[in-house]
């Protein structure tokens, strides 16, 4: 068993139910700073992508204060975005079971679990939720800077802006749909919300759908 | 000579623009604009002294000043287009290469009022850009929320985002003046009827003569500048070498919308909400159809075996 299965954080109480703990506090912390800025980027920049939503400025003070905040928004996003990728990407990488995990999707949304491979911390769906969102956040703070005319203005051309502009869009669909992936699993997995609220699971929810992870953990002790 | 427009009256009278004339509205639909005639403005730049008195005459009217520039060598004054600057005299030393003569070539820069206006089609914001049923492509500036789309949807490079305030600026066409009857400052104060004004089809008309004129003189390519690919523009120009427009301080061909812009406004905006909605819809009668992912006693038995076994 080798400790790159593992957090340092993640450790296994024995009692009734047992209880695991997934999410330290600072993730905790950090995962909300990243949620609360993705949904409020999420929104400022829909009012400016299709007229019927421009009524969501009112929630940012108008039209001018949505242009303004949601460029900051995506600087908060990036740099706490940041600390999640190098706190979850090492248990993030791609496994032998992954594939078999991603190949029998069909038992995944059945909800058949006793056919899947045993996996660690993260299954393959969660690991794509990662990459994913860590590749088009990359996209999304690289073309914002192109289209960020208070400060980046001068150094780009108007066909490089078009560009960016158009990249944005289209990747912040793209991050919008795989975050309402994200959501939506993490309602429909019963259990799996506490993780990232008390940072604690029950041992039965780990060992239903991440049995690799609490083996580890009980031969650690 | 095409006749100037006749002085204003002194008896104050109502404006004939209003929002009954609205043809288009950023990001917002408007009920049928009550008809207008379409005017334009024509700029003969064969007629052109370079005098900038049109400059002088559009900062004077719309209250604007333009910070003290350096001279880099050009007689482009302020350089470029700026969010005080609505108008510029953009000048070119261009030799011919059939009759090696030296041409000054001098094009009065500003918005060209398409008919197919690119800013209007970018502007995210409602009301921020507007279009009346007479030509006029206006910014409005309550509703401008300062976001730069308009410089991207636009095909000339028109549009300046004011650093101080958050807002965009360009030419109105003096919609002001036009509203109540009169012509645009620039060519009131232009002394060789190098702009003049009127009502489109007039417009025309009055440059076909000149281009006849430019012909028998020897430019063959004379021609007029009221580009197809943008639906026609309200800012027209005579030109000596109209085969080559780019010769007048890059001067587009063939200017269209950005096809990246028409994706971006078109089919993206429609598509993005579709998708969006489309993967809420599918998680939503997943949960309808598959249920919740409990974890079963069992499972919870299971670990407890595991965690009191100690492996």
């Amino acid at each position: 068993m080798s400790n790159s299965e593992i957090d340092p954080g993640d450790a296994v109480h024995p009692g009734n139910p047992v209880t695991v703990d997934r999410y330290t506090a600072a993730a905790r912390v950090n995962h909300w700073i990243t949620a609360i800025s993705l949904v409020l980027l999420a929104l400022s920049g829909l009012a400016l992508f299709h007229p019927s939503l421009f009524f969501l400025t009112v929630f940012f003070g108008g039209g001018e204060w949505t242009r303004t905040i949601h460029p900051w928004l995506g600087v908060v996003l990036f740099v706490s975005f940041l600390g999640l990728f190098f706190r979850f990407w090492k248990l993030n990488l791609w496994k032998r079971e992954d594939g078999t995990w991603l190949a029998r999707v069909r038992d995944v949304v059945a909800g058949h679990e006793e056919k899947l491979p045993e996996v660690g911390k993260y299954n393959a769906g969660q690991k794509l939720v990662f990459w994913s969102m860590s590749l088009l956040i990359l996209v999304l703070i690289t073309s914002g800077i192109v289209i960020w005319d208070q400060y980046f203005g001068p150094y780009f051309t108007i066909t490089q802006k078009r560009v960016a502009v158009l990249v944005h869009a289209v990747t912040a669909v793209i991050a919008i749909s795989v975050w309402i992936v994200h959501v939506y699993a993490a309602i429909w997995v019963r259990g799996t919300i506490g993780a990232m609220t008390s940072g604690q699971v029950t041992g039965g929810w780990a060992w239903r759908h991440h049995r690799k992870w609490l083996r580890n953990l009980v031969a650690k002790h | 000579m095409y006749p100037p427009l006749p002085n204003p009256t002194v008896t104050p009278s109502a404006p004939k623009l209003s929002d009954k004339n609205l043809v288009r509205r950023s990001a917002s639909s408007v009920p049928a604009a009550e008809p207008m005639t379409q005017v334009a403005k024509l700029i003969d730049v064969s007629k052109c002294i370079g005098c900038k008195a049109c400059q002088t005459a559009c900062l004077e009217w719309n209250n604007l000043r333009e910070e003290v520039g350096v001279n880099t060598g050009t007689y482009d004054n302020p350089h470029d287009l700026t969010t005080a600057t609505w108008t510029l005299m953009r000048f070119t030393e261009w030799v011919n290469p059939q009759t090696q003569n030296l041409e000054w070539l001098i094009r009065k820069d500003g918005c060209m009022h398409c008919a197919d206006p690119g800013c209007l089609k970018a502007c995210p914001s409602p009301g921020a850009i507007v279009q009346y049923s007479n030509g006029i492509v206006d910014f409005v500036k309550e509703n401008c929320i300062g976001c730069g789309y308009c410089v991207k949807g636009c095909p000339f490079n028109i549009p300046r985002i004011s650093k101080t305030e958050g807002k965009a600026y360009k030419c109105t066409l003096c919609s002001d003046r036009v509203a109540v009857g009169q012509g645009p400052a620039c060519a009131k104060a232009c002394p060789t009827q190098a702009i003049v004004f009127g009502p489109k089809e007039d417009m025309k008309k009055h440059a076909d003569e000149r281009i006849k004129d430019l012909q028998s003189r020897g430019f063959k390519n004379a021609g007029l500048y009221d580009p197809p690919g943008v639906g026609g523009t309200h800012v027209m120009y005579v030109l000596h070498h109209a085969d080559q427009p780019q010769l007048y301080a890059n001067l587009p061909k063939d200017p269209t919308i950005s096809p990246i812009v028409e994706i971006w406004k078109g089919m993206t905006k429609y598509a993005g909400l579709a998708v969006m909605g489309a993967v809420a819809a599918v998680g939503l009668l997943h949960h309808i159809v598959a249920g919740p992912n409990r974890v079963s006693p069992e499972d919870e038995e299971a670990a407890k075996r595991l965690a009191e076994r100690g492996q």
